[in-house]
Order: structure tokens, then sequence, then C-alpha cells
């Protein structure tokens, strides 16, 4: 199957350099999250702080890009120009295995047979020149 | 009902633009300063009397300074200002934070002013470089109407909620809107078929369950009892105040099926010593159909997930026993950016001096008046009372 991402020119992430372990990880084909030394909890986004103890302390370590579905909505009309190209398409929050939740791209062919709690699995994919964490 | 003591202010003026579609050759200091003269004028008080100012962000046209801005345009000279930056919370924020400044000795008399431009085919970007930009914008999530989509879908799945119970909330508004000639959907009533008809934008959302972008502004002015010479109009006083803010993006909402409202609305009415059903006006944030129901919840009038039920045995005019936006909402009146959180205050004052021509509400004694800003994340409820 053509890769219909690949020619969108869609914004991309705006990496800074706390958050640029995460990005290169994922061009690798790697999910990797922040960990708290101190309290053991999982962190996303990518931050220089525990949100939970705020502590410094943060490490990056292997995580399973296992998530179960929290809610998802397919768009009609792109709130970013460049993305209506594709339209419908469908995004939803995930929630991670290690417990974080996160914004992704939905790859799934019957968004009206979708329920709370369906499992999900990382799909690297190349978007623009970025690659992205899509679930599916 | 047990009451506080009378607050040291009160509104004494309110000022409003007729919302436009489009407001090609103005600029949005231009119309702050209209909205601020209405006001003025309508307080029956001197420009120099102002001495606080509370403005809100202007994405585009003054991204820093903007109080210093609006000062020297409108020639003055604040001992008090400020940018108050809760979306669409801001105009509810604004109110108490005029309260405050006034009962801190810090000056008398505040302008609480949001306006707007909108061009055709000029939206207005923000240039974000923060989390929200980075961590769900490359998904294709950005706007508003994605999120609350995602918050709209999920009430849906959780409680079982219907369209046509959230289409209920629409053609409601678009009723009360024919009240209401400055509506921007004034002469446009809506069914709820009407509504279920129209375009879905982002599922489960459609068309008509999403407000209107247009140009508008307002301004409110608050001042110290002391000051209060001319008693144009009977004074309006904030009860009650709660606010709350718990996250910026969609994605990281501690809980996708309420809001922080469901602090902000309790906090208010228990500083004014109320209980819901004390109030007569419900004037409530509606920038979606679905805010609206999470509203109703998270007010604890129903159950939560049970708005639909709820609604259907209940009647919301001027003439209803729960007048609910009689203005028309946000969703009737139109949306001015920032100024559309103010509509709530304008409507619930103009009902409260017992001047809402054409749909007077009886006995227009309380009004309950909320603010959301983001994704159901920047909550303000306020409680008005009128001398009435």
């Amino acid at each position: 199957m053509m890769n219909k991402y690949a020619d969108l020119t869609v914004p991309g992430p705006t990496i800074t350099p706390i958050s640029k372990p995460f990005w290169d990880a994922i061009e690798q084909g790697e999910f990797i999250l922040q960990h708290c030394k101190d309290c053991q909890k999982w962190v996303f986004y990518p931050r220089s702080h525990c949100p939970h103890c705020w502590s410094n302390q943060l490490e990056w370590k292997q995580a399973s890009g296992k998530a179960q579905l929290k809610t998802w909505s397919t768009v009609h009309r792109a709130g970013h120009p460049a993305w209506q190209a594709i339209t419908p398409y469908i995004v939803g929050v995930v929630e991670l295995e290690e417990g974080p939740s996160m914004m992704t791209h939905l790859l799934v062919d019957a968004p009206n047979q979708l329920k709370i709690g369906d499992p999900l699995n990382v799909h690297y994919v190349q978007c623009n020149d970025t690659w992205l964490p899509f679930f599916g | 009902m047990t009451k506080r003591n009378v607050p040291a202010s009160a509104i004494v003026g309110i000022g409003e633009l007729k919302p436009a579609r489009y407001t090609e050759g103005k600029t949005t200091l231009g119309m702050i300063a209209e909205s601020v003269r209405l006001a003025v004028q309508d307080a029956g008080i001197e420009k120099d009397q102002v001495d606080g100012l509370l403005v809100g962000p202007q994405v585009g046209e003054t991204p820093q300074h903007v109080p210093a801005t609006v000062s020297e345009y409108l020639g003055l000279e604040p001992k008090m200002s400020n940018v108050v930056d809760l979306g669409g919370a801001t105009g509810a924020g604004m109110l108490w934070r005029a309260q405050a400044a006034i009962d801190a000795g810090m000056c008398e008399t505040v302008v609480c002013v949001l306006a707007n431009i909108n061009e055709k085919g000029n939206p207005l970007r923000s240039p974000n470089r923060n989390p929200i930009r980075e961590f769900d914008v490359p998904f294709g999530a950005s706007g508003a109407n994605t999120s609350y989509a995602l918050l709209k879908q999920r009430h849906m799945a959780e409680y079982g909620s219907t369209q046509e119970q959230f289409a209920l909330i629409a053609h409601w508004a678009r009723k009360n809107a024919q009240k209401n000639p400055e509506a921007i959907f004034y002469g446009k009533p809506a069914t709820v078929a009407d509504v279920l008809e129209s375009p879905l934008i982002v599922d489960p959302l459609h068309l008509y369950e999403i407000v209107m972008p247009v140009g508008g502004g307002a301004a409110v002015i608050v001042t110290s009892n002391k000051a209060i010479i001319n008693k144009k109009h009977a004074p309006v006083r904030v009860l009650g105040a709660g606010e709350k803010v718990t996250h910026r993006a969609v994605s990281q909402a501690p809980d996708l099926k309420s809001a922080p409202l469901s602090y902000a609305i309790p906090q208010a009415l228990g500083q004014a010593g109320f209980k819901v059903h004390d109030i007569n006006l419900l004037s409530l944030y509606d920038c979606y159909t679905s805010v609206v129901a999470t509203t109703i919840e998270n007010a604890g009038i129903c159950p939560p997930g049970k708005f639909g039920d709820w609604m259907k045995n209940h009647s919301f005019g001027h003439d209803g026993d729960w007048p609910l936006n009689t203005h028309g909402g946000q969703l009737g009146f139109g949306q001015a950016d920032l100024a559309g959180g103010m509509s709530h205050i304008i409507e619930a004052v103009r009902q409260l001096r017992n001047e809402a021509d054409g749909r007077q509400i009886k006995d227009a004694k309380y009004s309950l008046i909320t603010g959301n800003g983001a994704t159901l994340s920047e909550a303000t409820a306020l409680v008005l009372g009128g001398e009435g």
C-alpha cells in the first residue's frame, strides 16, 4: 500500500532539546518514555521535571508500545488545511500501557465499531519528513 | 439560603458590539475602544474615572504588552492592569478579578474588555512552540473542533447519550436567538432535525452544534460602591466566584467526561450561599452543544450522563422553567473569540436589571454564569445578583 501520509505537507513536531530522544527513537522504530527515578511513575509528554513529584531525575526507558483507546473522532473538516487532502481520517486519545495518555492518529478501518478500551499497538509511519507513532 | 455580605463593588455598565460575520476594515484595538466607550456611556461615568483595566490576549495583533497598548490607545493610565488568559473563561475570570482588585484598594473602577476582528480567509493562527503543538497537532488533531469531538465521543460511548439529545441544545439556542435581533442567527431557527442534517464537521459534532466565528466585542464596568454616584441602572453584583484549571491539551485531560466546572460551579454557589435551584437564569458557556451538557451535569442539576433525560422534561426559553442562554447563547448569537464568553455576562446583567427587551424573564434575581476555555480545562463560574 502506498503511504498516503508521506507526501502531506503538514506541520511536524516542534522538537525541543528535552523531547529529542523520543523523536530520535521513533525514527529508529523504538518507543521510549521517561520514567521517574524518584516516584517510579512514567511520564508523557517529555518534560524536564516529573509532573507527579517534581523530581528532575527522569530517565528514558523502553516502553511497550501497547495502549487502550480512550476516545476517537473521524475528522471531515481538518483543523489545519494541509490535513484536508486525506479526510476523512481518524484521530484518538490512547492510554499507554505504562499509564500516561497521548494523542495519536488511528490506523483503523471501521470507526463505527470502536469501543472505549480497545487494545492498540504502535505503528511507525512517515508523515511528510518525520516518523510519527500512529496506533492501530 | 444564606446570603453573604453585600460586596463592596458592583457591575454598573455594559457595552456590546453586534456580532458581524466579517469585520473588514476594522482593528481589534478599534473594537476594544468602541466596546469600552459603550460600557462607560451605559454606566453614566466619565472616561477618566476608569483606573483599572483587564484585557485578554490578542493573537495576531498585540502578542505582548497588551495592557500598555490598550491603555495608550484609549488614553487611560490605569493603576491596576492585567491580561486574563483563560480562553472562553476569560470574561467570567475578569469579573471576580476586578472585584478583588477593588477590594484590595488598588483601584476604584475597572473596565473588563474583550474584542476581536474576524477577517475572511485569514484565520488567526497562534505561533505556538509548546507541548500541544509538538504532541497533538502533528497527528492531525489541531483545532478546537477535534478536541471537543473527542470529548463528545467519550460522553456518548460512556453514557449512551444520543445525537438527538445534543441537537436539542442547539435547537434551544437557535430558538432563543429569535428573541434577540442582535444575534447572528436571528431569523434562522433550527429544528432538531435541521441540526442532525447539518454536515458532520468532526464526528460526532455537526455544523449547527459548533459556534459561528464572528467579529465583535464586549466590555463591563465594575466600580466600588462609594464610586457609584450616577445610578443609571440597578447595580448587579458578583455574589460568588469559582475557578479551576486542570490541563491544556485534550490528550492530557484528567477526566474526559467532566470538566473543572465540577469544582468552579459549587465553589461559586457556595460563596453566594445558594443551591443551583435558587438560580433564575442559566447563562452557560456554549462553544459546543456538548459543553452545555457537561456543564449541566457538573452543576449537579442532573446526575452525570443524564442531561438528555433531564432536558426532555424542561423548557429553556425566557418563559420556561429553566431559562438558559436567553440571548441565544454563543450557538445562536455568534462567538467573537474571547468576547463570546462575555456575552453570557452581558445577557445576565440585562436580565438582572430587568432590561431584556422582548425576552425578560420573570423574577430575575440570580444568574449562574460559566466560562470554559481550551479543552474543558479552564473553568470559571460566577453567581450574579440583581437588586430585584
